[in-house]
């Protein structure tokens, strides 16, 4: 036995953390000191016997293949016909799998997850006993599923994974029940989701429909031998309606909407789940089903198109938005969408590359908005902010590094990762993949001009939260105060991240003639369709010159570079930010379009909300009114039902129901009153019931 | 001797039982009550032994009884059991106990009378599911109406009277159609072959050979007249509007079992009668049969949306549920019929478990009017947290049970009506809504309501009473195979 043949143990463990701190620490109100070292054990196991596992896995197994451990058949439906003829057994285990995507990601998931935990020990402390223990539960919960997620080696695991970071999602966004906007921002999450959800449901039936088995090793092989025309619209089909999932998931267009809400939720959450872990699943998934969109040039198309549409789309919001964590949100969103563009253009590596940086940078980002928000008493205003700086160093350090990543400052993780991401879509473009090289051309610009806005947006962010003077007042000023060990130790291993992922991981070998310099490429590019092992990097490195290369890198730190420097001259020069309220008043539509968030959330309140209980209600005063209007009014035509119209005449029928009702009335009448009423009111009925049947009997022959 | 004659005691016992209850005088309320809930625990365990017995290998019925009963007329009592009514079986003699013990406290009047009733349903549910007469099953099936209509009737809420009445009525209507089309094919099969018999593996072979043709012939009017009263009883859209009045208006108990128990001797009756029976004319009825399930999908969970009393939302729910049950027995491939009858379950399990919740709600309230909750999760946490885990079972979470069932079904009727899933899809999304926004309603958001404050949290009983359906509702979810193993024999051979 080895480490990587307990995979399954790694979901496990958190899930046991979960299962004790909600049945038994919160039944019990234990001390927040019980439920901290079960919750620490829960994801610290996790981490260990993940890497363990992993490493194990890497150094022992041959890792150009899956390794698959099944644990137990989990449901099994009997055979059923397949649209491509002849039958399959509906057989589905819950298995795991090992391989360089999942490895990734339980190491990031593992890692990421478990300094959330601890930065959470510190964050939570003022809550009562029971919150406390109910919060690391369900923090627990979210591992379990989310590794569930990660490690599936088919796409029902994986589906319970995805509902089970739905569910936690749900629980933790609403973890302030009691108000009434955090149980709304939950509810709408998992709503959103759903819908989703429903695409990826349809999907999964499709992908069984079509290739008998929903195992990914399997399905990777099949479709790795057909190269004909034959399956193309089944994997575009299939490729969309996982993306729809995908969508709801990763918050794109045009189910974007929740994950703003979903801040919510401690910030912690906003963290671990709606930042660096689950909404990211949705890029995971589609990378995982690589082989279903290399198959179909219009599903890459359609998963480039709104990942790019969403990158500058949400980067556009997050231009005006005051509150920390909202700009926090929006740039998830936009990120996100990179990841999309780049799984878009066929550069799946890139894409779950980009997951990685991003998890270190933006889990760094919103756990340092944590401890700015836990320092000023709960405010999220940013301008009610300003010169944290001198109050927090190590936040403000932590923050500044993350801060640079995201806005593509070479050599840090964010540039790395984001240039490879826009570097595969010029060159998408420039080779005219699938002949949609224009489109690709029109994305790739739309991505350049979103990084500019990142950098701007995030360095206004950090100018106004840690620069100039505090507008919080004197008595917030008071309470500043740099955060517990708990809380900075973590930020400063993420910012670690954040510098040194990047080059790390994924170091961009081609500008420098060592293409296998880049671990990622190297070890994911065996799950990739179409690829070959290194081939991918070769491939994309001679569509593109040398010079080109340099020349893209130069082009995407000279746009970041010039977002920084305008963010400089409007909010770091100028305490009064006059130059940007200048522009509100100039602009006033497009600010408050902006400002608005495009009115996205009232268009859906109007449209699908009203709609959806608009129907509801005709569908209830129809149910009233008419199918039940019938039932009451005319009772002989539910009686009387063709079947005995020529035998019977009605109005007997609507005499013996009527009978009915007034025996059985006065029936229930005597059994109330009288205490041995039960065996008369009783006998009656069998006596006419016996009646009835005997009349009947005789009637119909 | 003991094994051999399993089926008819877990039938009669209850009855006899029942009898025996009622020699007790009615002001031993106590011991009337701990009568009641050991003899229908012994039930329970003893249809766990008929569990053991059971040989999941083989399709057929097991454990066969059959003596005479009306010779003149070819009528026996028989009885038999096979992979699905097995499920059935054990899921009653499961929720007359839970049933028993969410009484405890919430029924006070004519508590001996209660009793017996409840007794006497065990003895006609059991007994319908185990049937292989089709007069037996007929008897059984009219039998249960009686108790049933006085749960409502007597024990209910302020208009029990018109929703009992409506009730009977209703399924009465259904009764004496599917009561003349057993009488006509027993006629037909007298005059083909001379001889009387209502046998079930006889009609197996004599029933599809009534004529057949177009709507009017002689066949279809009978499957007709079958469906018709199945149709009632699931509900069906569009005869479903008795089962929110009879819901609202029933005592706790009366819920459960209606829920858990009743609404499935319709599914059941169409798997068993409609599909084995006349398999051509079924052939004939799938459309419709599919088409209505998806509109008591979509339907029922639209109107559940806006339904203002936590009680009419579950029924109408039910409604949409039950919906999924009907589409996988019409889609009729061995994963929707499997998916289906764990679905029969797991909604009774479900269903069962939320009727108790809000009855616990009732007792302590006396509302069943969203309105006037809100906020009460910090107050009942134990109850919260139950009530969430049954609410995300009953909405498909993967995990709990209704997934399992959602799954088999939707995936098993994709290859033969692809239209469908994706109208059933939409009920997914829009049951989801409704639930988590009647929980939203009910225990998140602010504490609005002062008397609320005070509210007692589930008691020892109360949990005690609900573990046993959430123990099954995790267990079906993560290891369903302990229960579509035994019935996969059974539904191979009735579909072929």
């Amino acid at each position: 036995m080895s480490f990587y043949d307990l995979i399954w143990l790694v979901p496990l463990f958190p899930l046991a953390g979960a299962l004790i701190n909600g049945l038994v620490t919160h039944q019990l109100g234990l001390k927040k000191s019980v439920a901290n070292i079960v919750a620490l054990i829960g994801s610290g196991l996790a981490l260990i016997w993940g890497w363990a596992a992993v490493l194990q896995w890497y150094f022992t197994e041959d890792h150009t293949v899956s390794y698959v451990v099944k644990v137990f058949s989990w449901i099994s439906g009997g055979d059923l016909p397949l649209l491509s003829g002849g039958t399959a057994p509906l057989e589905v285990a819950a298995s795991y799998q090992v391989d360089p995507t999942s490895a990734v990601m339980v190491c990031f998931v593992t890692l990421v997850g478990f300094l959330i935990h601890l930065y959470s020990v510190g964050y939570m402390h003022s809550e009562s006993d029971k919150a406390y223990s109910r919060y690391f539960s369900y923090l627990n919960l979210f591992m379990f599923a989310m590794l569930t997620l990660v490690l599936g080696s088919n796409l029902l695991v994986l589906f319970v994974g995805w509902e089970g970071v739905g569910l936690c999602s749900y629980l933790l966004i609403g973890f302030y029940y009691e108000k009434e906007w955090c149980a709304s921002a939950g509810m709408k999450a998992f709503i959103v989701n759903r819908i989703g959800d429903f695409g990826f449901l349809l999907a999964i039936f499709f992908t069984f429909g079509w290739f008998g088995t929903l195992e990914f090793s399997e399905l990777f092989a099949v479709l790795s031998q057909h190269h004909g025309d034959a399956l193309v619209g089944a994997a575009t089909i299939i490729g969309v309606l996982l993306f729809i999932g995908a969508i709801g998931k990763s918050a794109q267009i045009p189910l974007f909407v929740w994950l703003p809400d979903a801040m919510a939720g401690p910030t912690p959450v906003s963290a671990l789940i709606h930042a660096a872990t689950m909404v990211t699943a949705g890029v995971y998934m589609v990378a995982r089903c690589n082989f279903f969109y290399q198959l179909s040039p219009n599903a890459m198309l359609v998963v480039a198109v709104i990942g790019g549409v969403t990158a500058i789309f949400a980067a556009t919001i997050g231009l005006t938005q005051n509150d920390i964590k909202k700009v926090l949100a929006y740039s998830t969103v936009s990120q996100l969408g990179y990841m999309f563009l780049a799984a878009g253009v066929g550069a799946y590596i890139a894409a779950i590359f980009h997951v990685v940086t991003h998890a270190f940078f933006k889990a760094c980002l919103f756990l340092g908005s944590g401890s700015v928000i836990h320092a000023c008493g709960g405010e999220q205003d940013m301008r009610k902010m300003g010169g944290l700086k001198k109050y927090m160093p190590k936040t403000y350090w932590t923050f500044l590094i993350a801060t640079i990543a995201i806005a593509g400052i070479p050599p840090l993780a964010g540039f790395v990762s984001k240039d490879a991401i826009l570097a595969k879509a010029f060159e998408a473009g420039y080779t005219d993949l699938n002949g949609f090289g224009g489109a690709y051309y029109g994305l790739w610009i739309l991505g350049l001009c979103g990084a500019a806005l990142t950098a701007f947006y995030m360095f206004r962010l950090v100018f106004m939260t840690f620069d100039g003077a505090f507008r919080g007042g004197e008595e917030a000023e008071h309470h500043l105060h740099e955060s517990p060990w708990t809380m900075t130790l973590p930020l400063q291993v993420l910012a670690f991240g954040s510098v040194i992922g990047g080059l790390l991981i994924g170091f961009p070998g081609i500008l420098f003639h060592k293409e296998n310099w880049n671990f990622i490429e190297g070890f994911m590019g065996p799950m990739i369709l179409g690829a070959h092992g290194h081939g991918a990097a070769h491939a994309g490195g001679h569509a593109v010159s040398f010079g080109l290369e340099w020349a893209l890198v130069g082009l995407s730190v000279t746009v970041a570079a010039a977002g920084i420097l305008v963010a400089y001259r409007w909010y770091k020069t100028d305490p009064e930010f006059s130059i940007p309220n200048a522009m509100a008043e100039r602009f006033p539509f497009a600010y408050k379009l902006l400002l608005n968030k495009y009115w996205v959330d009232e268009l859906y309140d109007a449209t699908i909300i009203r709609g959806t209980i608009g129907l509801a209600r005709f569908c209830w005063e129809f149910d009233a009114r008419v199918v039940d209007g019938v039932v009451n009014g005319t009772r002989h035509v539910t009686v009387g039902t063709s079947f005995l119209s020529g035998i019977f005449d009605l109005k007997v029928i609507d005499g013996i129901v009527n009978l009915i009702g007034t025996i059985n009335q006065t029936a229930s009448r005597y059994f109330r009153r009288l205490q041995v009423g039960f065996t008369q009111g009783y006998a009656m009925v069998m006596v006419f019931g016996a009646a009835l049947l005997l009349a009947v009997f005789f009637i119909s022959f | 001797m003991f094994e051999s004659h399993l089926l008819s005691l877990i039938t009669l016992a209850p009855a006899v039982a029942a009898i025996g209850l009622g020699l007790i005088p009615g002001r031993y309320e106590r011991l009337v009550r701990w009568l009641a809930f050991g003899i229908s625990l012994g039930i329970f365990f003893t249809s766990l032994l008929m569990w053991m017995v059971f040989d999941p290998s083989m399709g057929g019925m097991q454990m066969v009884e059959k003596a005479d009963w009306i010779p003149q007329f070819g009528i026996e009592f028989h009885l038999g059991v096979d992979g699905i009514s097995l499920l059935l079986v054990l899921l009653t003699t499961l929720l007359v106990p839970v049933v028993i013990a969410a009484s405890w406290t919430s029924v006070r009047d004519k508590v001996k009378a209660f009793h017996i009733c409840l007794l006497l349903l065990t003895t006609g549910m059991v007994g319908a599911f185990l049937a292989l007469d089709v007069f037996l099953f007929y008897v059984f099936w009219e039998f249960i109406l009686i108790p049933m209509y006085f749960i409502i009737g007597v024990w209910g809420g302020a208009r029990r009277i018109y929703a009992a009445v409506k009730f009977f009525i209703f399924t009465m209507a259904g009764s004496v159609l599917m009561l003349v089309a057993i009488l006509y094919t027993a006629r037909v099969h007298f005059e083909t072959t001379g001889i009387w018999s209502f046998d079930y593996f006889v009609w197996l072979e004599t029933a599809s050979q009534i004529p057949m043709g177009g709507v009017w012939s002689p066949q279809m009017l009978v499957f007709i007249a079958f469906a018709l009263a199945f149709a009632i009883k699931v509900p069906m859209f569009p005869f479903h509007t008795w089962l929110p009045d009879a819901h609202v208006e029933a005592p706790t108990g009366g819920s459960i079992i209606l829920a858990g128990v009743l609404l499935k001797l319709g599914t059941y009756g169409f798997l068993r009668f409609n599909r084995a029976l006349f398999p051509e004319a079924w052939e004939k009825a799938v459309p419709v049969i599919m088409v209505l399930a998806v509109i008591g999908i979509v339907y029922g969970a639209f109107v559940a949306l806006v339904q203002p009393d936590i009680k009419k939302l579950v029924a109408y729910s039910s409604v949409s549920h039950l919906g999924f049950v009907m589409l996988g027995l019409a889609a009729g491939t061995i994963s929707s019929t499997q998916g289906a009858i764990l679905q029969m379950v797991n909604h009774g399990l479900a269903t069962g478990a939320l009727f108790l919740l809000i009855g616990i709600l009732y007792e302590r309230r006396g509302t069943l009017l969203i309105a006037d909750y809100g906020g009460i999760a910090t107050v009942v946490p134990v109850l919260t947290g139950f009530f969430l885990l049954v609410t995300l079972a009953s909405i498909g979470l993967p995990g709990l049970n209704g997934f399992v069932g959602e799954f088999l079904i939707l995936a098993g009727s994709w290859p033969v009506a692809p239209a469908a899933v994706v109208g059933a899809g939409l009920g997914v999304v829009l049951g989801a809504v409704t639930m988590l926004w009647m929980v939203q309603r009910v225990f998140w958001n602010p504490l609005s309501h002062e008397e609320n404050r005070g509210l007692r949290d589930m008691n020892f009983r109360e949990v005690a009473t609900v573990l046993p359906l959430v123990l099954f509702i995790v267990w079906i979810g993560v290891f369903p195979m302990t229960f579509l193993a035994p019935m996969e024999a059974a539904v191979r051979l009735l579909l072929e």
